[in-house]
């Protein structure tokens, strides 16, 4: 029973992730209206069947500026959680193999890191990169990575210690070679399990900064900026606020569930809430 | 004990330093001379090179440093370019505000998430359990700003019964500053208990299928005192932990509720000093924000022998 609810959550969970996609995948090519496109006569207009979520302040049609959100948020967190992977992963196994002064110096640079929010670390990092939507996936990318670190590293150091990696290395295989062959590919489902709740993370701070007025400008729509100017008409028009926010809220959820479902399978002893 | 204390506070004092020079760096890794981005392309040359040496920028990398070190174990975290006030009474004023909140926030969540999570555990795969985790994954499915929106539109606009815009502080009225802090500390209430919910259910699990829990029920001991005497202490731990990473992940995520309610805190300051490039300010925001990170984290590593003993060896 208990088997079967999890598998159940999963399913759910992908299925979500899948539509979103899809929906965000078929936005760069499609949407029902040009999702820039101002006509203030028609402005706050209420869902209807012409404009299923509504319009906007500027008479754009909401459904499409939602589509097109998931389009862009959908960009930035992926390609985020790629690079802070991507890096992480590199830096992680690079500490954990040398595990001398490299380590050492590796580690307190990441600590350092690590002491600052996450949201905090990518707001200075967009300083020096600049407010748009490469200088978010630099730093989202860079404001992740230290997480990842850590816990490559650590897998890295429980797993060389290892019986099969005493074994790689007593029938002559160099360093490199049981790294890469032995080492590396164990490390896969905590970094699994950590990739998926990350999306979720990269997501909330994607839409925060956003909502902040500090990820991808406007015109451009994204979740976090409609929720933002979607204050000013919260009680004339609150279709405005609730579109966006439910779409942030069901993304999130969906890779909460698919989440714990991947966690279950590849990693049940991790404690991850 | 005393050797544990003595070796957590040592560690702090490289992070410290390398949290300094990354404050100190970020200013000098923004592209462009400080003294132009301060002042706007407007500026002369020669109120510029007279900013450049009151700034000391003309001085090698290593003096400006240890002269701006210098001057924040003093106290003195520079002026304010916007209204040239000092800028630590600002910070000071402004972190008052944001921890009030944070502080309420996550002490009322960890009340109502330990027991839940704690019950949830205890009753895992029954109905109460099921009930517990979907509420807890759909709090922690909500992003703050949004809720804070919705309980904004429903409590301060539909109903009328709590101030919708604004601040007082709680020195000055503390009743009517409630009132202002109530919706901000409810949506946080409510979000950070998803998280710390699932995290005391998974760790109060692990315990739950421990040796001694059995040792304890076969000794007739009751149901509330396993729990209380045996599960909570030992499955504390990696709440502690999860604790920690939320207060600082509100410290620098405080902006987006401080928006959503117009409230003068911290989070605020630095979206504002941000906008208006009043480097000085974002310097203090940022250098304020990690040292008191870095606090939270040895104080929170310092509470875990409380809990389990073991720690300290």
């Amino acid at each position: 029973m208990k088997a079967f609810f999890k598998h159940k959550n999963g399913l759910i969970g992908g299925a979500m992730i899948g539509f979103i996609f899809v929906v965000a995948l078929a936005a760069f090519f499609w949407t029902p209206y040009n999702p820039l496109a101002i006509n203030l006569h028609i402005r706050l207009q209420p869902p209807s069947a012409t404009h299923w979520l509504g319009t906007d302040e500027f008479g754009r049609d909401v459904l499409s500026r939602v589509m097109a959100g998931a389009a862009a948020s959908g960009t930035v967190a992926l390609l985020s959680v790629i690079s802070a992977v991507g890096l992480g992963l590199f830096m992680g196994v690079v500490a954990g193999f040398f595990r001398n002064w490299v380590d050492r110096v590796l580690m307190a640079i990441n600590d350092t890191l690590l002491a600052f929010p996450g949201i905090l670390f990518a707001l200075g990092v967009m300083m020096i990169v600049g407010a748009n939507k490469w200088g978010i996936i630099i730093a989202l990318g860079l404001a992740y990575t230290p997480t990842v670190v850590r816990v490559v590293r650590g897998t890295v150091l429980s797993i060389r210690e290892k019986e099969y990696v005493e074994a790689s290395r007593m029938i002559g295989n160099s360093e490199l070679v049981t790294m890469l062959r032995h080492v590396l590919p164990n490390c896969a489902a905590p970094v699994a399990v950590l990739t998926t709740s990350m999306v979720g993370w990269v997501l909330l701070s994607e839409s925060a900064l956003s909502f902040l007025g500090l990820g991808v400008p406007p015109p451009a729509p994204t979740w976090g900026n409609m929720l933002a100017s979607s204050r000013q008409y919260m009680q004339s028009a609150v279709w405005l606020s609730l579109a966006p926010g439910l779409c942030i809220a069901l993304t999130l959820l969906g890779i909460n569930l698919l989440g714990d479902a991947v966690r279950d399978k590849l990693d049940p002893r991790m404690v991850v809430a | 004990m005393l050797s544990y204390i003595a070796r957590r506070v040592a560690l702090t004092v490289p992070t410290l330093l390398l949290v300094m020079v990354a404050v100190f760096a970020l200013i000098h890794l923004i592209p462009g001379d400080p003294a132009q981005l301060m002042l706007g392309d407007a500026a002369d040359d020669a109120t510029l090179s007279q900013l450049r040496q009151h700034l000391g920028l003309d001085r090698p990398l290593t003096v400006q440093f240890a002269r701006w070190l210098l001057n924040v174990v003093h106290g003195d975290f520079g002026h304010s370019i916007t209204n040239g006030l000092p800028v630590l009474p600002l910070l000071l004023e402004r972190i008052q505000v944001s921890g009030t909140i944070i502080l309420a926030a996550v002490t009322l969540a960890t009340l109502i998430a330990v027991p839940a999570g704690l019950i949830a555990a205890w009753k895992q795969n029954q109905t109460v359990d099921v009930a517990i985790v979907a509420g807890a994954t759909l709090l922690l499915s909500i992003p703050s700003f949004w809720l804070g929106l919705l309980l904004m539109l429903q409590f301060g606009l539909k109903l009328g019964w709590l101030p919708v815009v604004g601040y007082v502080p709680l020195s000055e009225n503390f009743s009517e500053g409630l009132l202002y802090l109530l919706l901000p500390i409810a949506t946080l209430v409510m979000i950070e208990s998803g998280i710390l919910t699932r995290m005391s259910r998974a760790s109060a699990i692990d315990v739950l299928r421990l040796e001694y829990v059995t040792h304890a029920r076969a000794k007739g001991v009751s149901e509330s005192q396993v729990l209380r005497r045996h599960v909570f202490p030992n499955a504390f731990g990696p709440t502690l932990t999860m604790i920690g990473v939320i207060l600082g992940n509100l410290l620098g995520g405080i902006a987006v509720l401080e928006t959503v309610f117009t409230l003068p805190g911290i989070g605020r300051l630095l979206v504002d000093a941000i906008y208006a490039r009043d480097y000085p300010v974002v310097q203090g925001v940022m250098l304020l924000t990690a040292l008191t990170y870095v606090f939270i984290n040895l104080i929170i590593d310092l509470c875990y022998p409380i809990f389990d003993p073991r720690v300290t060896t």
